[in-house]
């Protein structure tokens, strides 16, 4: 049977403003998540009553450890950040269904937005042939180290022109204009649906891995549904982030509302 | 020492134990059946079925509240001919009673679906005149004595199970609105829904759900849940299924003392994938701890003084 595990922290730091990476020893979670998947955070208080999900950025099979790299956002997620080595948390998963990874893909392109990137950290790791890493922040960028050391080629675009680029990320897929056989993104809702018009621009498949309120996280409550026409099919549905995704084709997602 | 006996009665249906989940907070069960064994419940309410397929609401369709959340996810499911084909089979493998949630935006779609659920094995169905998400149907019903009597007397005439009636706490007087189910022929009846509430974003002022309003669970609504069982089940006879924030046996059963015969659980679903296995041993250890013998003696065991 599936259950909830009460793993340690064993390490928490804070890696950039209102950015903190924690890992957790939990070898079940860790032996069994696939990139692209998440688990649920629950919160010590009792008045904040839901889970968190937030992504896996990184896995260790053999040591058993799982990092998540998160942003205080809210009450609960700042909650987390004041949880120090040696404490337990309340966590369920892994949940979602991770990155769909194709044979005959040789060159990959991973975009991520901000707090989007750290699930794309462990995707890097199972892709083969090249991958370039489109990545773009406000100001400081995350994770570039571990992408590189994964063997990413590392495309940076700051807001402010801070590090690498400036601009967005969009305009630096403009500028460099790769031509990829599949693109792998997570990053806000705009820049999804810049990066969907951008793969169909350039007849580039493109998964997206989406982000919305959740209750449950394993299906049943219906609150992160989004609007997705499947191929061959009449009409839209409202699909579940948690289990339908949190992963869907870019072509599939209806984006206008 | 011997296991208290849990069984229970609810129209003519024998129970193993109170315990049930709180439609829409369950699914139809396949997912919890991951995580608990399903033939220890006393009941499974599936999620709120229609006619035909809803589509539900737009998303945002949860917001956390101190306490509890609101949802407004407005009954998405895939029609009665979906479940009865998908999910009945799957909840038919197992030793647990099955309670149909059916969901309508006139009384003809409500009819409709009892009438095919008539055909098949299910043990109950419950009636579901309380959600507030939905701008026809639901709560619309739930809040007028004249329509709950109405629309209970029209499904209770076609339903070939017994029928629970589910109540909106959103009302004025929840006596007067019970009676009507009764007088309409309910077999039973499970209270409270949620409660209507709003969330507001202050940064970008905007309300946090897309539906602007929906409706609050959790433990924030438990006293209130209590306070409409206890008042009640004064004033009928029909078994009553009380929820409304229940996280672990104690207060199961705080409900149970108010007047249930049932309990159900549901937003704790969410919290805690076996909540209502909790709650189960949570009860029995209540019965054991203060030698109740059934479920029954902490029904009539509220002690209320005269000071």
């Amino acid at each position: 049977m599936k259950k909830l595990y009460y793993p340690t922290i064993i390490e928490q730091k804070q890696i950039a403003q209102g950015i903190f990476s924690m890992k957790l020893q939990c070898d079940e979670i860790a032996g069994t998540a696939l990139p692209g998947q998440f688990i649920n955070l629950y919160c010590k208080e009792h008045e904040l009553l839901l889970p968190r999900p937030i992504s896996i950025c990184e896995t260790d099979k053999q040591k058993g450890t799982v990092m998540l790299v998160y942003a205080v956002v809210g009450r609960g997620t700042e909650s987390f950040s004041r949880l120090q080595k040696g404490d337990m948390i309340k966590v369920l998963g892994p949940l979602g269904n991770g990155f769909k990874i194709e044979k005959g893909v040789n060159i990959h392109m991973l975009v991520g937005g901000g707090i989007g990137v750290p699930p794309l950290v462990e995707l890097s790791k199972h892709l083969k042939g090249e991958v370039y890493a489109f990545l773009g922040f406000a100001h400081n960028p995350i994770l570039v180290g571990k992408l590189k050391n994964y063997g990413a080629k590392i495309l940076v675009a700051t807001e402010d022109g801070n590090v690498g680029f400036k601009g967005n990320v969009i305009e630096l897929l403009d500028k460099k204009d790769i031509k990829g056989d599949m693109i792998y993104s997570c990053g806000p809702k705009p820049m999804l649906k810049a990066v969907s018009e951008w793969a169909k621009g350039r007849g580039i498949r493109a998964q997206v891995s989406m982000e919305e309120r959740m209750a449950c996280g394993i299906g049943v409550c219906m609150g992160c549904t989004r609007k997705i026409k499947k191929k061959g099919e009449k009409d839209w549905q409202n699909r579940k982030v948690c289990t339908d995704g949190p992963v869907f084709w870019s072509e599939e997602v209806i984006w206008d509302e | 020492m011997s296991k208290p006996d849990m069984k229970i009665n609810i129209a003519g249906i024998e129970l193993k134990n109170p315990v049930m989940t709180a439609s829409g907070t369950f699914g139809s069960g396949k997912e919890y059946g991951e995580y608990i064994d399903l033939n220890k419940l006393g009941a499974i309410v599936v999620k709120g079925v229609s006619d035909t397929p809803w589509k539900g609401n737009d998303s945002p369709r949860i917001a956390e509240t101190y306490g509890g959340m609101l949802n407004s996810i407005g009954l998405q499911n895939p029609g009665v001919e979906t479940f009865i084909k998908e999910d009945l089979p799957f909840l038919e493998q197992y030793d647990t009673k099955v309670i149909v949630n059916i969901v309508g935006r006139t009384i003809e779609e409500y009819c409709e679906v009892a009438e095919r659920l008539g055909d098949t094995n299910i043990d109950m169905v419950e009636l579901n005149i309380s959600c507030p998400n939905v701008k026809e149907g639901g709560v619309a019903f739930g809040t007028d004595p004249f329509m709950v009597e109405e629309v209970t007397k029209a499904v209770k005439k076609v339903a070939k199970q017994p029928l629970i009636v589910k109540l909106s706490p959103n009302v004025t007087d929840i006596v007067s609105i019970a009676k009507a189910a009764v007088n309409g022929g309910a077999d039973a009846l499970s209270l409270i829904n949620t409660l209507l509430g709003m969330v507001i974003d202050i940064d970008r002022r905007e309300p946090v759900l897309a539906n602007i309003v929906g409706g609050l669970s959790g433990p924030a609504i438990k006293p209130v849940a209590v306070r409409m069982v206890y008042e009640v089940a004064k004033a009928v006879d029909v078994p009553i299924i009380g929820m409304g924030g229940i996280m672990d046996g104690e207060d199961a059963v705080e409900f149970i003392l108010a007047g249930a015969t049932g309990v159900a659980v549901g937003m704790a679903n969410f919290i805690n994938p076996t909540a209502t296995i909790d709650v189960l041993s949570g009860i029995e250890d209540y019965m054991i701890k203060y030698g109740f013998n059934s479920i029954e003696e902490i029904r009539k065991g509220l002690v209320i003084s005269d000071f």
